[in-house]
């Protein structure tokens, strides 16, 4: 009995980022939802970042710390570190620039992003420290460093975007728009900074995920639906959606707690590998294509996952 | 999809003679067709009507028992293909294989029946003990499936391509309506008969879906779970998204929940591909782990993908303690939404101090959502100050708000007598404002 497979005919697709100085890494690009190859096109795989700091982190879990453990104040050293590691991109995350940390200057933040650019040869992902202002001040000056080298940078939000869209512009970067887990807030941003002039293909929408367990749920949604959007045309939608699963999986208590404390959760390192490993590919599942992640036994393993993912599965 | 009620009120003898229990028979047709009553319901339904309407009012994917009791597993009722157009309707079961030359069965039993987490005050578990013939010897797996079954009160999937085998095991377990797993295009007679003689549910599997819906029209059997073959999870995920599709449009030998394995030989890839199947519409994941560590996020993803997107997750409104908190330690107030709970205590986590944290009842709605509709209001979050015990708990009258919901502290100052301090509007704040402003 010759069963006629169900095809939907989608009017558009997901635009694609191009990053790296060589123009070598490219994100985005799906005519389907996510690995239904029978249906359309799947041009690119995600994009696997490993996140750096620019100070030691103080409260990661040894677990996390142990496999850079000669390089966790050299964010050099760490870079290259994770791109033996197998990453396909560093997220440079400055957070030194923090006030409650070193209040670092934004040229020396610039100083640190470009030793770091210049020692690897993958794209560089350039995060601020997360308060609004100072993000702005530092990410004006780190573009102007990295002029050329075709970065990510972020995160912009709807107070900070016009200093950070400006300078993506001027220095040919792409920039990360964070909004809070809401469609029509993610849209709007979008909407403001192509506005501005920047195409929409230097856009990566960052829906502010919350790891398994901590409201994965509505991310996974609000992604399906941005896909969906994307797919039937809606171009302040059809951007390559960026997922920052390390910070909020390694924040997860499933993933913090020893061995002795619940024992009744198993093995931590194994646990806490599969609730970064499991958030992940879980949001590929709901559309996300670039993640910036924390271990490299994630990387590893998510990527074993992608390339089965990417084998073709059509009728 | 289905009928609308007015297509279906037609088709009703219209005595409104309120036999169903519904005060009309136009009340009745509506409630057929939000699927919340059954035509059996009518007993002056004509016959022909009666055909017309239950091919038609029938849910797309067929509800499907495992079991018997209060572990019966149901699947099936689904009506969507993203959770965010309605919801998801039964999660996922989760069956873990053991096999019938294992030389500890009851040992790995008691271990799969100890796979009970808590979670947001609920307990969540696994669904099935899988039983495998792997042996190939029919005495063998009578034998394992009875020691299975004295050792658990989880319904059984019992796995055999053998009907001998598998009469045999239903001679131990077919009076507890046990998973039939099951049928192909070699045994179908033979496994169709046994399933009806013991009436349990039978897996019907197909190389490809063109045979699947081949053999499940042949089958003629309703208490259904399909396999379409595929073991890859590419594979998988394309096959699950068809016959998920297939179902929706009413394409009816694929009107069944489905089953999946997770046997990639790599144990952590399998956990990987158990989570693909979760989200994306298994019936069932049969698992060859009872590591806690790999059944804990795979339990943790159903939870969050089988929520009801419509219908917030509320924590109990009462005192938290994070990290054994003093007499000096800080009050946070939050909300009960429990995405909002979750987030101002992994932050106050993150930071490393003790602390008490009051969710306050807004329904389970947001910060700024209950602020908007009058559910977080000063005089909500008195009460809780005054009823939750949390003044004898602390030496200090100073309670921390949500930075969204400034706006409050006058009033709350007011009617509480508590200090009020504005906290960040952010949780992801917390561990800076506790350095900053507490204690200092």
């Amino acid at each position: 009995m010759a069963v006629t497979i169900a095809k939907e005919k989608w009017t558009s697709k997901v635009g694609e980022m191009v990053l790296g100085a060589d123009s070598s890494v490219k994100v985005g690009g799906e005519s389907t939802l996510p690995y239904l190859h029978f249906e359309g096109e799947i041009p690119n795989k995600p994009v696997l970042a490993l996140e750096v700091w620019d100070l030691e982190p103080a409260d990661w879990p040894e677990i996390l710390k142990k496999p850079f453990n000669d390089v966790l104040a050299d964010p050099v050293a760490w870079a290259k570190k994770n791109v033996e590691y197998g990453a396909d991109a560093i997220a440079l995350r400055l957070m030194s620039a923090h006030p409650d940390f070193k209040d670092a200057s934004p040229e020396d933040c610039a100083a640190t992003a470009k030793a770091v650019a210049e020692a690897v040869n993958v794209p560089l992902i350039v995060i601020g420290c997360g308060v609004e202002e100072k993000d702005a001040e530092v990410l004006e000056k780190v573009g102007e460093a990295l002029s050329g080298k075709n970065c990510l940078i972020g995160c912009a939000t709807e107070k900070n975007y016009k200093t950070i869209t400006a300078t993506a512009m001027v220095n040919g970067h792409s920039v990360i728009a964070s909004s809070p887990l809401d469609i029509n807030l993610a849209k709007q941003l979008n909407i403001l900074m192509t506005e501005m002039n920047l195409p929409a293909n230097r856009i990566a929408i960052d829906p502010l995920v919350g790891a398994l367990g901590y409201g994965i749920e509505y991310a996974y949604s609000i992604m399906e639906r941005a896909r969906l959007g994307a797919l039937m045309g809606d171009k302040m939608l059809a951007m390559p959606v960026i997922c920052f699963v390390g910070q909020e999986a390694w924040k997860a208590k499933e993933a913090k707690s020893p061995d002795e404390e619940s024992p009744e959760w198993g093995a931590q390192e194994r646990r806490a590998i599969l609730w970064e490993v499991i958030t992940t590919t879980t949001f590929a599942q709901a559309g996300g294509s670039i993640f910036v992640l924390r271990h490299p036994e994630t990387v590893k393993q998510v990527k074993v996952h992608i390339d089965k993912m990417m084998e073709s599965n059509a009728y | 999809m289905g009928l609308t009620g007015l297509e279906i009120f037609k088709q009703l003898p219209k005595t409104n003679c309120k036999d169903c229990g519904q005060p009309t028979c136009l009340a009745f047709a509506m409630q057929l067709a939000s699927g919340k009553a059954s035509l059996d319901q009518c007993p002056h339904v004509s016959d022909a009507a009666k055909e017309a309407l239950d091919s038609a009012s029938a849910p797309p994917v067929a509800l499907v028992k495992i079991g018997k009791g209060e572990k019966e597993l149901q699947l099936g009722n689904e009506t969507v293909l993203f959770r965010h157009d309605k919801r998801f309707e039964h999660p996922t079961g989760i069956a873990i294989a053991v096999n019938d030359n294992d030389s500890e069965i009851a040992f790995k039993v008691g271990e799969i029946n100890k796979l009970v987490f808590d979670r947001v005050g609920q307990t969540h578990n696994v669904n099935l003990v899988a039983v495998v013939n792997a042996s190939g010897d029919a005495a063998k797996f009578a034998e394992a499936v009875k020691t299975v079954q004295d050792n658990t009160g989880f319904p059984l999937v019992l796995i055999s391509e053998d009907a001998a085998a598998m009469g045999a095991a239903l001679e131990v377990a077919g009076a507890n309506a046990p998973l039939i797993c099951g049928a192909n295009a070699a045994n179908l007679d033979a496994m169709v008969e046994l399933a009806k003689k013991y009436d349990a549910p039978l897996v019907i599997k197909g190389a490809g879906l063109d045979e699947l819906a081949a053999l499940v029209e042949k089958a003629g059997y309703k208490k259904v779970i399909l396999d379409s073959g595929a073991r890859e999870v590419n594979k998988v995920l394309a096959d699950q998204t068809q016959i998920r599709r297939q179902a929706l449009k009413k394409f009816r030998p694929f009107g069944y929940p489905t089953i999946t394995f997770a046997d990639n030989p790599d144990p952590i890839q399998a956990i990987v591909d158990a989570g693909v199947y979760i989200a994306k519409y298994a019936g069932i994941v049969v698992l060859n782990t009872a590591d806690p560590s790999d059944i804990l996020p795979l339990i943790t993803l159903r939870l969050n993908i089988y929520t009801d997107p419509q219908k917030p997750i509320a924590v109990e409104s009462k005192i938290y303690e994070v990290g054994n908190p003093g007499p000096d330690d800080p009050v946070f107030v939050t909300t009960n939404f429990s995405l909002t709970y979750f987030c101002v205590q992994g932050d106050v986590e993150a930071g490393r101090f003790p602390a008490y944290i009051l969710p306050v009842d807004t329904d389970g709605i947001s910060v700024l959502t209950g602020w908007a509709a009058g559910k977080f209001t000063p005089e909500k979050i008195t009460e809780m100050l005054n009823t939750s015990g949390i003044a004898d708990k602390v030496s200090h009258r100073k309670v921390i708000i949500p930075g969204g919901v400034a706006v409050l502290s006058g009033k709350l100052q007011e009617l509480s007598g508590w200090e009020v301090l504005v906290g960040p509007r952010e949780s992801a704040g917390i561990p800076s404002f506790y350095k900053q402003r507490w204690g200092n």
